[in-house]
């Protein structure tokens, strides 16, 4: 019986008067890959916040590994073993593409052992060219590869990605969509995206967020074609 | 019965001195997020010019309400045109730039007037309420306070200015997307922002003794005050003042003035550590 | 960002301070030398705080003070300069503590950081300047209010009361200090606490995310600025053999502000250039009277931070670059670019 990872029970978020997330119940188990999917302002982003530390419920909770989080902050859950990417790519801009690897390293690691990491996360994705540039020269695809190397150089064992193929070519896109395939034989795996195509080649489960609560969950096909959904997502009348 | 009046008095000036010096700050922080460190050298200012027009015969009132806000608010807009206007968005940087300027100002006046107190003695006389004295300017020094959060609520509710003031504090982007040109309204909010400073400076200047670096003990508790306040431009200012302005009395009558001053600011960190948005950043978010 | 050996950046730093401090001398008065030193510490602090931590403290001139203070009044209860000499590191640093604590833990931003330390400034310069009758008195040493304190034991060696330190003596001992604060900050800067500091300074929420708590990492930060100011602080007190509630001013803490930005912040010297260059400049100032002090630094703080809001010595860095390095850009997918000339960068 594989073990649940991630659960939250009753999450829910109110700002003012608006309920992004409404009583969310959501289970991920060990070793799974789930898209998080829905229509902009299904709450999608705002539940990712809640179990990222980024943000805390209005009530409900959050337990990873067994342990609750609820009321952690995300350096707290980063603490724990958790790679966390944001929506807007967030680095350290004028330090250079080894140092931020390297720093994201080190909070898991010696000195030497952050070295070696680093080294093979910058093979791994291809960055030998700019491992000496300050990433606030660096185009937007490659600051977002730089990102996912820092998330996942201290292998951890869950990962939270908010969309990360956004803003990449279709090159790039299918070199990630690779990368994350990998790191599903280490790791559990949640992404929050948009580009369909990118979720149809990677993904298996995929959970469908709408108005604050979970529509549906199930196999990304079975959910692809289901009349409901169409309509949610093109407003059209079945 | 006589003390409560008196110490209402003082209590209700306490509050208004406040908001008088607080009020250029606020419009200037408020719509413009904008940190004028030399607000306290407007104050100043203000001061300096309404005891040099009433030396040279202008009315001491026209010289309080009218002369010295149009000076300052003038000086205000040409510094706006001059230098905040490159600094937008950098908040930092106004805070250091509007620190030089703070300097600035001070040199100027000691240049200009030497470092020694001018004074003016108070347009009105006091009166005795039973054993006690109470100074007849606090009086007016209330009132004007009063008019003044007044006739701002009345402006900005009421006037198609008010308005668009109003709708540039909220997102000033809008504003800017319904065809308001945002350099015009930051000049006439910066122009305002001074003249009220002026204002204050001008007010206050018969109750103390006005020297070049006067502005230092406005410009801390105007910034308190604002900060306080939250974004909420009248409600946060009335309430903030009120507040603070409360604790300061009350140390200054049970211990001293100077247990009053510092009453006030340990108070300020208090309250920015439980409330860092300010008093009206949760619960007024929206309204004036 | 280079990546210097270590070696070779602690021996370069090493020979030339010691160079500068025997030649330096030659050129202008040891007093006026110390003061200029103890200046360039007090710069140090905030540069470290503020230009690789990211932290605008707008009261650093508090910890300067309550150096002093604290020296002052521990040295004439103590009788002995060297106890007081460590408490006057110590209490500011602890101070500092707590109030980072207040401030870095209440999740507040850049603009109230700034609110908060300016009134604890003004807070401790009203209190001390209102200490001036005799029941301010901490052991045997009156507070004195806005007299200051004028008599204290002043520097002596360890162990040897009568055996002071002044003059000439002062003026190494300053400049070993400032050296060794020197090394000790570069050494911070390239430890892993001093990446971490300068990526807090980037991108907090970054850092947040991987898995560095940054909220304690400020406030250590912040206590070691303390620290260092409250050293500088204890040193001025003895070379100017008095200490006086003015140390705590808003004015003090413009000034600190006004050496970092006109020196060069995000740079170990540029606060030091600053703090020298400036106190020359008022000292020579202070002889005439027909422009005011406040004006001309007032014009001199407009002026950097609208047209060189990096500072000198990254200005001056940059134009040496341009005049002493070839000017072509290295592409390296464009070989059109390649200059038949060899290429000087490697070898300056």
């Amino acid at each position: 019986m594989p073990e649940i990872v991630l659960e939250t029970v009753g999450l829910t978020m109110n700002f003012g008067g608006v309920v992004a997330s409404d009583n969310v119940d959501f289970r991920l188990k060990e070793g799974e890959l789930r898209c998080l999917i829905g229509p902009n302002g299904a709450g999608k982003s705002t539940f990712f916040k809640c179990i990222a530390g980024l943000q805390i419920p209005s009530s409900g909770q959050v337990f990873m590994r067994g342990q609750e989080t609820t009321h952690w902050t995300s350096h707290q859950v980063a603490s724990l073993g958790v790679g966390i990417k944001t929506q807007v790519p967030s680095v350290l801009d004028s330090l250079s593409v080894f140092e931020n690897i390297w720093l994201a390293a080190r909070r898991f690691m010696s000195k030497a052992e952050a070295n070696d990491k680093t080294h093979q996360v910058i093979e791994r994705f291809s960055l030998q060219p700019i491992v000496n540039s300050d990433l606030g020269r660096l185009a937007h695809g490659e600051r977002q590869r730089v990102e996912l190397g820092m998330v996942t150089v201290a292998d951890p064992w869950l990962i939270l990605l908010d969309e990360p193929a956004a803003g990449m070519t279709a090159e790039e896109v299918d070199k990630i969509g690779e990368v994350i395939t990998e790191l599903t034989n280490f790791s559990s795996i949640i992404i929050v995206e948009h580009d369909m195509q990118f979720i149809r080649s990677i993904a298996s489960t995929v959970t469908v967020f709408h108005q604050g609560r979970v529509l549906m969950e199930d196999n990304v096909d079975v959910v692809m074609s289901d009349p409901v959904l169409r309509e949610i997502y093109l407003g059209k009348k079945p | 019965m006589d003390l409560s009046f008196v110490l209402l008095i003082e209590l209700l000036y306490a509050i208004a001195s406040l908001i008088l010096i607080s009020s250029g700050l606020a419009v200037v922080f408020g719509m413009m997020k904008v940190i004028n460190l030399a607000h306290g050298e407007f104050i100043m200012m203000g001061g300096f010019v309404t005891i040099v027009a009433e030396n040279a015969g202008v009315n001491i009132f026209v010289a309080m309400l009218l002369v010295a806000p149009i000076t300052v608010g003038l000086i205000g807009l040409v510094v706006e045109r001059l230098i905040i206007r490159h600094l937008y968005g950098r908040l930092i940087d106004t805070m250091l730039a509007t620190w030089g300027l703070s300097l600035f100002f001070v040199g100027l006046v000691t240049m200009i007037f030497g470092n020694t107190t001018t004074s003016i003695t108070t347009p009105i006389t006091g009166f005795s309420v039973g054993d006690y004295q109470v100074n007849g300017y606090n009086f007016f020094v209330i009132l004007v306070a009063i008019s003044l959060v007044t006739s701002m609520y009345i402006f900005l509710k009421t006037t198609r200015f008010g308005l668009i003031a109003r709708g540039t504090m909220q997102d000033p982007d809008i504003a800017t997307a319904l065809g308001y040109s945002p350099a015009r309204v930051y000049m006439a909010t910066f122009f305002c922002g001074s003249a009220l400073s002026g204002l204050a400076g001008a007010v206050l200047a018969p109750l103390v003794g006005l020297v070049p670096s006067s502005g230092a003990t406005y410009i801390a508790k105007a910034f308190i005050t604002v900060i306080g306040g939250g974004p909420s431009l009248i409600f946060g200012l009335v309430s903030s003042s009120a507040g603070f302005g409360l604790v300061n009395q009350f140390f200054t009558f049970y211990i001293s003035p100077v247990y009053g001053e510092v009453a006030l600011l340990i108070s300020a960190v208090v309250l920015l550590r439980v409330m860092p948005q300010g008093i009206t950043g949760k619960y007024f978010r929206g309204k004036m | 960002m280079i990546l210097r050996s270590a070696k070779r950046e602690y021996g370069t730093i090493i020979v030339a301070s010691l160079m500068l401090m025997f030649l330096l001398p030659y050129l202008v008065n040891t007093y006026t030398l110390t003061v200029i030193l103890i200046y360039g510490m007090l710069g140090t602090s905030l540069g470290l705080i503020w230009g690789f931590g990211g932290i605008l403290c707008f009261g650093q001139a508090a910890f300067f003070g309550l150096g002093a203070y604290t020296y002052a009044v521990s040295s004439i209860n103590f009788g002995e300069s060297t106890g007081a000499m460590l408490l006057s590191i110590v209490i500011p640093a602890a101070f500092a503590f707590c109030l980072g604590l207040v401030i870095f833990y209440g999740r507040l931003n850049d603009v109230y950081l700034g609110v908060m330390t300016l009134v604890v400034t003004l807070i401790l310069f009203k209190f001390i300047n209102s200490t001036a009758g005799p029941q301010y008195i901490i052991g045997k040493a009156k507070l004195g209010g806005f007299n200051g304190i004028p008599r204290f034991h002043t520097l002596n060696v360890p162990g040897r009361p009568e055996d002071y330190i002044y003059g000439d003596s002062l003026y190494y001992f300053v400049a070993c200090a400032l050296i060794i604060v020197f090394v000790l900050v570069t050494a911070l800067l390239r430890s892993s606490f001093g990446r971490i500091a300068v990526g807090i300074r980037e991108n907090e929420t970054r850092i947040g995310l991987m898995g560095y708590d940054s909220r304690s990492r400020k406030t250590i930060l912040f206590s070691i600025g303390a620290a260092i100011a409250g050293l500088a602080g204890a040193l001025f007190a003895n070379w100017g053999e008095i200490v006086t509630p003015g140390l705590f001013s808003l004015r003090q803490s413009a000034e600190i502000i006004i050496w970092c930005i006109v020196g060069g912040l995000g740079t170990r010297i540029g606060p030091i250039v600053g703090a020298a260059a400036l106190t020359y400049l008022k000292y020579g100032l202070g002889q005439q009277s027909i422009v005011d002090n406040a004006l001309v630094f007032g014009v001199i703080l407009i002026f950097f931070v609208l047209f060189l809001p990096k500072g000198l010595v990254p200005w001056a860095v940059s134009v040496w670059h341009s005049v002493f390095q070839r000017k072509f850009v290295r592409r390296p997918h464009n070989r059109r670019y390649r200059s038949s000339r060899p290429d000087l960068s490697r070898e300056i």
